[in-house]
């Protein structure tokens, strides 16, 4: 069984910040079908659409009847770990700080035969279920897991090495007024979180929920105005290189599109608290993240953006939002691959219309932020990087999967 | 499926001036130089100009971005019978079946095999990274363990299929080093005892140190011809009695414990006209003392999971009963790149012209060679033996 992860002892101040190293990157374009389903947290392997035959390693023709129809399909990911071994020696840099590393050969119950990392818990000869995992490379990697969930599973040294569990860790949630950055705030101090930084612009203003806030357990209020370079640039000089994962909290949510009435002024707004806030802040937290990749076991590990699925396709009715929310995402990706160099994830997190007041008219299904934030901890400890949360960000998801056209024209209907 | 006919002899035709450049455990220079090195000690042995080599054959995994036909303007040799053969331990007798069929043929009429690998500090690495498409989506990610990783959890699974144990993978390891140590060039030939191969590090579980060969940098070669050209050019050459080279077999073991030879051994044995008990010597491709074990069985010197029982009835040294790996292998005379895959080829090519110094058999006459090579995923795909005899 797992031992569970203890509290990280303090960090010697005289002691050097190890760099961050990868494991290697390099996949063929068909092998990125399983980091696409990596990201997700889905587990999908080529199919034939010929014959049927599940294909790994991802191939560009069926062994079996050359078909070069071979789409990543969810499958069955139980199977038989059928010979493992450890390894002591190893090649790679990332590796050899990290001996003994445990392979194993794994038997899928739908054909293939996987080489995986394999969980501490699980023994040669038993049933395992496979999961993709991205590693910090950001490419997938398959893992064997134990069948049946054991405690402290997610503490195990390799798996840990996947994801990006807020347990121990500081965390810096950056708009602390909102009900977002409230629950968020109380899940990471219950998800074990050691710091949960609450960012608060004018702090002379009360707010509803502020006693409540304070209240929470490791929370540490903080000044932090995202619009203001100042600001943010003095709380990333105070404590920068004490957070370990940004949320990004701050939300400008307004409805109308480009056309009805709706002034410039309202989209300044939003770019200037939601996109230049972004930049605002990765600007000023980015180069201490990506510095403190390897700095222990409660290293760097992610910087998560709440966005509207709506970035994805423009919702005319909040089509000024949906479009500051599309320049967010893109700059997410930007993010994300100037962030990988430190092993910090990125992790983009979909919602469709909160239960919170500016989506007062929009009719349900609406996502609570408490669903929002649950979504958030979980994939912090999956390891997933894309996150689409709620009824409505699934189904934006799925139809834009199939016909994106089609999805422009129903969001304007 | 179509009729495979039968198949043709390779009467007429011999091998000979078997040549190998001293191994080196690092060396500064490309895998030209060595594979120039090769050629020019190839061209002295044989007595001819480049001018009338007309068939090359090159193996390597580090002439990159080369690949043959780069090659033929780099050594200055102009052929009409060219083959790039990137099968690593394959390669030797995969040359060897192409350049007789051609000479047999008439496409060619004097065949260099080539094989040369250079080893920088960090060559290893490189090639490990890179080896296939498969290692690089599905295997070097997990662990960066190479080979190393992949074999063992072969011989993991070997030893549990059949029982084999360390100690025996031991002997195999310990007889190949007394050879080594009657060869000058090899790299190890330091005394190897049971007990410092028991007390080795463990490298990938039960992989552990002395399981493992070295990489170095050296090459091999030898010439094809048929046997008046030979007899003109005052050549000794060996006959070649049969060969067999399978590819990917028996896809659906879930872990390899047998490979292609075990597919093609009763041609191999049939066409050759002899019997395993009349070989005088075998060379087996070593990467791992396992490996070679399958081979005794795969090949027909035991039966299928009776290679422990094998190794510990024979004594597999120069002057034993079963003399197995005579230069020491790769595991005692080193691992250079696709060299290696001509390792065991041209030291038979030595044995059986008399020529092999202080690791002669005596009286060798029929000697079998093995190769095996490209773990592309999670086994090594290609399998190849030769029969070859005294002329």
């Amino acid at each position: 069984m797992t031992a569970p992860r203890q509290k990280p002892p303090r960090k010697d101040p005289l002691a050097r910040t190890r760099q961050p190293l990868h494991p290697p990157a390099t996949r063929s374009r068909t092998a990125h079908g399983l980091t696409a389903a990596a990201a997700e947290g889905a587990f999908r392997l080529q199919v034939c659409a010929e014959c049927a035959t599940v294909v790994y390693p991802p191939r560009d023709a069926c062994p079996k009847c050359l078909s070069p129809r071979l789409p990543f399909r969810p499958v069955s990911s139980d199977g038989e770990l059928i010979v493992e071994t450890t390894i002591a020696v190893s090649s790679e840099p990332y590796f050899r700080e990290r001996m003994p590393w445990r392979i194993g050969t794994v038997r899928l119950d739908c054909g293939p035969l996987v080489v995986a990392h394999v969980h501490g818990d699980v023994r040669e000869g038993e049933r395992v279920r496979l999961s993709l995992k991205l590693d910090v490379s950001g490419s997938a990697v398959v893992f064997a897991l134990p069948i049946e969930e054991a405690p402290n599973m997610a503490d195990d040294r390799q798996l840990t090495q996947m994801t990006s569990d807020p347990k121990f860790r500081r965390v810096l949630i950056t708009d602390g007024r909102t009900a977002v950055g409230q629950v968020m705030a109380k899940a990471f101090s219950k998800a074990g979180a050691a710091i949960v930084f609450v960012g608060i612009r004018d702090m002379w203003k009360p707010f509803a929920g502020m006693d409540e806030l304070k209240s929470i357990e490791h929370v540490e209020i903080v000044p932090l105005d995202l619009t203001d370079d100042r600001s943010v640039i003095d709380l990333a000089g105070q404590n920068g290189a004490r957070v370990d994962i940004i949320v990004n909290t701050a939300e400008h949510v307004r409805p109308g599109g480009i056309i009805g009435g709706r002034s410039l002024t309202v989209a300044r707004e939003e770019m200037e608290i939601r996109f230049h806030g972004l930049l605002r802040l990765a600007q000023a937290f980015g180069p201490v993240l990506r510095s403190r990749g390897a700095d222990g076991a409660s290293s760097a590990t992610a910087f998560v953006n709440l966005l509207s699925v709506h970035a994805l396709m423009n919702w005319p009715e909040f089509g000024g939002y949906s479009a500051t929310e599309a320049a967010c995402l893109s700059a997410a990706q930007c993010l994300r691959a100037e962030l990988r160099s430190g092993n910090v994830r990125v992790v983009n997190v979909f919602a469709g219309p909160l239960e919170t007041e500016w989506f007062q008219v929009v009719p349900p299904p609406k996502l609570s932020p408490s669903a929002l934030a649950a979504a958030v901890i979980a994939a912090l400890r999956d390891g997933t990087e894309d996150v689409y949360v709620g009824d409505v960000a699934q189904d934006v998801r799925a139809r834009l999967a199939v016909n994106p056209k089609a999805l422009e024209r129903e969001l304007a209907s | 499926m179509p009729d495979r006919g039968r198949r043709a002899s390779y009467d007429g035709v011999v091998a000979c001036v078997p040549v190998t450049i001293p191994y080196r455990r690092y060396s500064i220079n490309d895998a030209h130089w060595w594979m120039g090195r090769a050629l020019r000690e190839l061209l002295k042995q044989a007595g001819v100009t480049s001018g009338e080599i007309d068939g090359l054959t090159v193996s390597s995994f580090t002439v990159g971005p080369d690949t043959a036909i780069g090659l033929t303007q780099h050594f200055g040799l102009s052929p009409r019978w060219l083959d790039h053969i990137p099968l690593g331990g394959a390669s030797g007798i995969v040359a060897l079946r192409r350049a007789a069929r051609a000479v047999q043929a008439g496409d060619a009429t004097l065949v260099a095999c080539v094989a040369a690998d250079t080893n920088h500090v960090d060559s290893f690495r490189k090639t490990l990274s890179n080896f296939s498409r498969f290692a690089q989506d599905a295997v070097y990610p997990y662990g960066a363990g190479g080979a190393n990783a992949s074999f063992a959890m072969i011989a993991k699974n070997y030893m549990k299929m059949y029982g084999a144990t360390r100690e025996d993978f031991g002997k195999v390891c310990i007889a190949q080093r007394r050879n080594a140590m009657r060869n000058p060039h090899a790299l190890l030939r330091g005394e190897l005892t049971l007990e410092a191969y028991l007390a080795a590090r463990v490298i990938s579980d039960p992989i552990h140190l002395y399981d493992c060969v070295m990489p170095c940098a050296g090459a091999e070669a030898f010439l094809v011809c048929r046997a008046e050209t030979a007899a003109a050019l005052k050549l000794s050459g060996v006959r070649i009695l049969s060969t067999i080279e399978r590819h990917n077999a028996f896809a659906d073991d879930p872990i390899q414990h047998r490979g292609g030879w075990a597919q093609d051994s009763g041609e191999l044995w049939s066409l050759a006209g002899v019997t395993p008990d009349q070989a005088d010597f075998l060379q087996t491709y070593d990467d791992y003392p396992v490996i070679s074990m399958m081979q005794f069985e795969d090949l027909g010197f035991c039966r299928k999971g009776e290679a422990k029982d094998f190794v510990r009835a024979h004594d597999l040294t120069i002057d034993g009963g079963f003399p197995h790996n005579t230069s020491g292998g790769q595991l005692s005379a080193g691992q250079a790149g696709a060299a290696g895959g001509f390792l065991g080829l041209v030291e038979a090519l030595r044995q059986l012209l008399g020529s092999a110094g202080p690791t002669q058999v005596r009286d060798a006459k029929i000697g079998v060679v093995s190769g095996f090579g490209m773990v592309n995923y999670d086994r090594g795909l290609a399998s190849c033996a030769a029969v070859l005899a005294t002329n």
